[in-house]
């Protein structure tokens, strides 16, 4: 009991710090930018893709920073030449235009590297394990992944709360004529923010490539839980992304350990559902089977109940 | 508008009277997934589909008619799959070919039923190769519907015999999808090792959601806690792969028994890790043989990407046998075609293939094989394949059926 205890634990914590690594550029790109990026999980994808490609040819840790650099520039390309004129139609030509961008991507992606998922092992670099515990072995990259996420998360929090640059960025995001005119660039603001989003979620990507699948569907996969965290964490709040990731990983890795239906649970009041009885189906699912669904109700509930999220400051 | 669909009925007679002349074509509906997130089994299946049409019109077609194949995308959706079969019989199809996803199959083999209820004399057959719910063959059956790929229980049975011989199996984990077929699988397995092998603790049935977990890792936690030593799983595609892979890392040392670890990019992700470890049911692999089937190799010239591979073996078997009844019956008319198939025999490289009269199911030869590196022939040109462990005759994967089959008079 212990033992499953404390590898749901870990897991969970595991897991909440991967959704973070996804969901902090989307976080940050929401916050200054006011852009909801659908086309967010595709830059994970990206980055996936290329550090399996440059990882062949220049090993995997010049390709853990590489492979950033290469997406965020496409990220500032993308921002520079394309969402910038979208952007002055306003939020729903901005939404379609990444829609659609996360199609291009995807189609692009089975072009060049076909619909199967590619064989993106862990590198041989990495590939040992960090400690043992109950006789199990803890991979290595996976402790990498949460140094990489929670160096995310304070790289993101100092630089916006205690640099003059992060200063300017906020200020460029409600008052951008203001900003202009103390002689800051405005636009160019935008696309290092553009760009720096898309790097944290290629690097998320660099990770999560081969701690999950490689494939095209990749994108299609995460994106939703990606909206996920960043709504339950508040909109534009970093630290609610982090506690929304973590929540969200450890009730779900919780939930699959626990092999109770509401059959069980009405038992201990002495109800019992018939076999033939209409709501027997519904009472009968485990716990575990709907653990997967339980950020989605998460979701819901919070978009009824505190439509601002954990941390967010605002109502939008 | 009169004059419009006069001039319209012009042009189709025109058409008409300039096909006429030409020898007459079977139209084949291919109905699978084509994009989406199931397209790579789709759209290696169609490989095979245009490999094996090529091959049969080459060889002059059935009775002087060539093959023409009409391919349709269902995104393995129920209801898109009805909206394109009736599409495919406005394009005169008469026989449709269909395999992912059970839920698909049974919605086909009822709207084949009832047009062809509707519609005598313009029968329409449908060939599954691929969707196993035992149910299509027990009480959904009808004479229509023919399936070339062994059911769940089918496989099932093959896999327990191989387990019950196995005194190391003593704790089975059944971890399946939670959906028809999933579930089918857990409750073939629980059944027939009660059944073989009652010592067996089953210490484990769980069934997750189709295609959404992105992170295994609690559920392998789960498994080894139970003190797992073999694991049961019809998990296909991403599931499977991603299943194996949270086991890798937490260094789960278990033997997998899977319905589909041999295809479909599993063996390039896996790689080695499976070695030994990994085993299937399968109607083919490519050391089943001690040389690869002509066919399969012929396959593996024409398409060369890295995950193109002869794994529907089970096609060719359907074409030919297609190919024999249509040749017995002297027709390609779909009813005569149906009977001639009821009972047919014909000798696969494998061994004897039968399609049964009382339900029409394919009987044919299964491999059990396990992977391994040492192989002469791999798979998905990863280095590693699967070598046979046993092999079941045809007769032999052969089970009792509740089909009651009504014939048309």
């Amino acid at each position: 009991m212990l033992e499953l205890v404390t590898f749901s634990l870990l897991n969970g914590v595991v897991y909440g710090l991967l959704l973070f690594m996804l969901s902090s550029g989307l976080t940050l790109i929401w916050s200054m930018m006011g852009v909801l990026n659908f086309a967010h999980a595709s830059m994970f994808m990206l980055g996936a893709y290329f550090s399996y490609q440059l990882g062949r040819y220049i090993g995997f840790w010049p390709a853990l920073v590489i492979a950033p650099l290469v997406v965020g520039a496409i990220g500032a390309a993308i921002e520079r030449y394309g969402l910038r004129y979208v952007h002055r139609q306003g939020h729903v030509g901005e939404i379609l235009f990444t829609f659609g961008l996360a199609y291009l991507i995807a189609e692009l992606v089975i072009m060049i590297w076909g619909r199967n998922p590619i064989e993106n092992r862990v590198p041989a670099t990495i590939d040992f394990s960090l400690f043992s515990l109950f006789g199990t072995s803890y991979p290595f990259y996976k402790g990498l992944m949460m140094a990489i996420s929670l160096g995310m998360f304070a790289f993101l929090y100092l630089a916006f709360k205690r640099t003059r640059v992060g200063l300017v960025i906020q200020a460029a995001l409600s008052h951008p004529q203001m900003v202009s005119a103390l002689g800051h660039d405005v636009p160019k603001v935008f696309v290092l923010v553009f760009a720096i989003g898309c790097a944290l979620a290629a690097m998320a990507g660099v990770i999560g490539g081969f701690a999950l699948l490689t494939e095209p569907n990749m994108a299609a996969a995460l994106g939703p839980i990606v909206f996920v965290v960043v709504v339950v964490g508040g909109l534009g709040s970093i630290p609610g992304a982090l506690i929304a990731s973590m929540l969200i990983g450890i009730i779900q890795t919780f939930a699959v350990a626990l092999d109770y239906s509401l059959l069980d649970f009405l038992r201990q009041f002495g109800v019992t559902v018939l076999r033939g009885s209409p709501f027997y189906e519904i009472c009968s699912i485990k716990i575990a089977q709907a653990a997967p669904l339980l950020p989605y109700l998460l979701l819901v509930l919070m978009l009824i109940l505190r439509p601002r999220g954990l941390m967010g400051t605002r109502e939008s | 508008m009169r004059a419009r669909a006069f001039a319209l009925s012009l042009v189709a007679a025109a058409a008409f009277a300039a096909a006429a002349p030409a020898a007459a074509v079977i139209k084949i509906a291919y109905i699978d997934p084509l994009s989406g997130g199931a397209a790579s089994a789709g759209i290696n299946a169609q490989k095979h589909m245009i490999y094996l049409i090529d091959r049969l019109n080459a060889a002059g077609g059935l009775n002087g008619e060539k093959l023409e194949l009409l391919s349709f995308d269902n995104k393995v959706n129920p209801q898109e799959s009805l909206i394109v079969l009736k599409k495919a019989l406005d394009e005169g199809a008469r026989y449709v070919f269909q395999g992912n996803g059970s839920a698909v199959a049974h919605a086909i083999t009822e709207a084949v039923l009832k047009h062809n209820e509707r519609n005598p004399g313009k029968e329409v057959l449908f060939f599954n190769y691929a969707a196993i719910d035992p149910a299509l063959t027990n009480e959904k059956c009808n004479f229509w519907h023919f399936r070339f790929d062994a059911d769940v229980d089918m496989k099932m049975k093959a896999m327990t015999d191989f387990i019950a011989k196995n005194p190391n199996v003593k704790k089975v984990y059944l971890i399946n999808q939670d959906y028809s077929f999933g579930k089918a699988v857990a409750v073939a397995a629980q059944k027939m090792l009660a059944q073989k092998r009652p010592d067996i603790q089953i210490v484990g049935d769980e069934l997750h959601p189709l295609q959404k977990v992105q992170d295994f890792s609690p559920y392998v936690a789960k498994i080894k806690a139970a003190g797992t030593d073999t694991i049961i799983t019809g998990n296909w595609s991403n599931d499977m792969l991603l299943l194996m892979k949270a086991a890798k890392d937490a260094g789960l040392k278990v033997t997998w028994y899977t319905y589909y670890a041999g295809a479909l990019g599993t063996p390039s992700a896996i790689g080695k890790d499976g070695v030994g470890s990994v085993i299937q049911v399968s109607e083919y692999h490519n050391n089943a043989l001690p040389e690869p089937d002509p066919d399969a190799a012929a396959f593996r010239k024409r398409f060369t990407e890295k995950d193109d591979e002869f794994g529907y073996y089970r096609l060719k078997t359907l074409f030919d046998m297609f190919a024999a009844a249509a040749t017995k019956a002297k027709s390609n008319d779909p009813v005569k075609v149906a009977r001639a198939l009821e009972g047919l025999k014909i000798t696969t490289t494998v061994g004897e293939a039968e399609m049964r009269a009382d339900n029409h199911q394919v009987l044919q030869p299964m491999f059990v094989s396990t992977m391994s590196d040492k192989v002469k022939y791999d798979v998905e040109r990863t280095g590693v394949g699967f070598k046979t462990d046993a092999k079941i005759d045809a007769k032999d994967t052969a089970l009792p059926t509740t089909c009651k089959m009504q014939r048309p008079s």
